[in-house]
């Protein structure tokens, strides 16, 4: 069985603050939740299907809010893998739509950011973390080391990895929601402060509270509504992690997930007009973007060069909203922006000045965890009807 | 540039069922790797079982603790001291996650010749890192 053509995006929400102080994380999650309600025209009680990640309060698989926002649904399931969660429940969702286990489902992220250079305490239990932990791992530092090596093995330089986030600037500036909104040079990164080898501050997202959501449709739902229809074609995943110790950091999960969600739609990434790709940080983008398939392993760095990632200069229009890097990065988890820009993009309502024109198939890809360590990637590909 | 080397407070390791020896052996001094009777090869992190072939017979060995640097980060403003994370190949085979300490950190690279030496946790658990060799 294939997700092709069986399920729609039907509503998105992002929330617009950057800094919240006085909600309840309950309460943030439900906002995101009628907004992408109310962007569909659906209501909360067309909502048979609820899908979350452990940033939902309780724990339970969503079972809290479902019962805090008064749902009764016939299908609800949860997947954790970071950042990327969302891009998985998308597809989850599909596949429960498409099993006709649900019909509207909805999928919400929201919470509070934490700095990425705290050591962040986990359970007892896990296997790698007293092989790990008395190391000092913290997000920025297991970043670096993929990025430490993707500069040694393929002379990947400072300035490669500065363009991403020059081109990511390029687009925020035009999103009022934006956390940072100034345009910046490769200069300016490059005199940022170094926070890890290679890595500048600069080259690093941002950190905010927030959230947003998505709803997933079936065929029949998406027509009803009076919204462009945005169908889902292709959807991949796959964790990558050290493989016993086999370690290769120079590449990541979207080696399989791309190729998989390619391959159910029937499309190549010649054929994407614009791409949200999780930019946790600035080697993130240039890893995956060589593991898709749009150039060349080991030529990320050439590809994002001279604003190659522009929407209206470059080839690859990609995250036009100023991605994790300077629009919003959710309690640490980009995943859900991701889907919601290339929405965005698919319907024609980005901002006007980018805009990609004539935008009819768009990828959004996640990756979640640590790229040197273990991750989570996953791939979407969609089409507008 | 020059970034001295600087002991930092180093947490516990909570370890699981299984995962005693190495750090005993670890506060002795020694490094130790699984290593699997039936498919040969040794892995990191230790497993009870074999990540490449998923049999049991998986045992200690006392590896040389020589290495080569494969990637590494000058971890600046994490913690009260910078410090060094790093992947680092064991002659054995496997590439662990571990600290690059004992030298100036601005002179670590990927490729690097190194040996274990071992720092202690809070609660004196070896725990094995890596020097220039």
């Amino acid at each position: 069985m294939s997700i092709r053509g069986k399920a729609y995006i039907g509503g998105i929400y992002e929330h617009p603050a950057r800094k919240i102080e006085n909600k309840s994380l309950a309460q943030l999650h439900a906002e995101c939740a009628k907004g992408a309600l109310e962007d569909a025209g659906l209501t909360i009680h067309d909502v048979d299907g609820y899908f979350c990640s452990t940033d939902a309060p309780g724990g339970l698989g969503g079972i809290n809010m479902i019962d805090y926002m008064g749902l009764t649904v016939r299908h609800s399931d949860s997947t954790n893998t970071g950042g990327s969660s969302y891009l998985y429940l998308v597809a989850h969702a599909a596949e429960a739509i498409a099993a006709g286990k649900c019909s509207v489902a909805l999928i919400t992220c929201a919470g509070f950011g934490r700095p990425g250079t705290i050591v962040r305490e986990l359970d007892s239990n896990i296997p790698d973390t007293p092989f790990e932990m008395p190391y000092g791992p913290v997000t920025v530092n297991l970043y670096a080391l993929s990025a430490m090596r993707h500069m040694h093995e393929f002379g990947t330089t400072s300035e490669q990895l500065a363009w991403v986030k020059v081109s990511a600037s390029h687009h925020a500036q035009h999103n009022p929601n934006a956390y940072l909104k100034k345009v910046v040079t490769v200069e300016d990164v490059l005199k940022s402060p170094m926070i890890s080898d290679p890595l500048h501050r600069l080259d690093c997202c941002v950190v905010t509270d927030g959230g947003g959501a998505v709803i997933v449709v079936s065929p029949e739902v998406a027509k009803r509504l009076k919204r462009p229809m945005v169908k889902l074609i292709g959807a991949g995943e796959s964790p990558k992690g050290q493989m016993g110790g086999k370690v290769d950091i120079t590449y990541t999960g979207a080696v399989r997930s791309g190729p998989i969600a390619f391959a159910e739609a029937g499309v190549t990434p010649q054929d994407i007009k614009y791409a949200s790709i999780y930019d946790s940080f600035t080697i993130t983008v240039i890893m995956t973007l060589e593991d898709l398939g749009f150039c060349k392993k080991g030529e990320g760095g050439k590809f994002v060069m001279d604003g190659n990632l522009i929407s209206g200069v470059g080839k690859l229009p990609f995250n036009t909203d100023g991605g994790g890097l300077c629009n919003n990065h959710p309690v640490n988890r980009g995943g859900i922006t991701k889907i919601i820009e290339a929405v965005r993009q698919l319907r024609g309502e980005a901002h006007p000045l980018v805009q990609v024109k004539n935008c009819d198939i768009a990828l959004a890809h996640g990756t979640g965890g640590s790229l040197s360590t273990r991750h989570g990637s996953a791939t979407l590909i969609m089409e507008r009807e | 540039m020059v970034t001295p080397y600087q002991d930092r407070k180093i947490s516990d390791p909570k370890f699981n069922y299984g995962d005693e020896p190495f750090f005993e052996a670890a506060t002795k001094g020694k490094l130790l790797v699984k290593f699997c009777n039936d498919c040969g090869q040794y892995h990191h992190y230790p497993r009870a079982l074999c990540p490449f072939c998923f049999s049991d017979k998986t045992e200690w060995k006392e590896a040389t603790g020589a290495g080569t640097i494969y990637s590494y980060s000058v971890t600046r403003v994490s913690g009260p001291v910078p410090y060094v994370i790093a992947y680092v190949t064991l002659q054995e085979g496997p590439t662990m996650l571990t600290n690059i300490v004992e030298c100036d950190l601005d002179t670590i690279r990927c490729g690097q010749k190194v040996q274990v030496t071992f720092k202690h946790s809070e609660n004196g658990t070896g725990i094995p890192m890596f020097k220039p060799a």
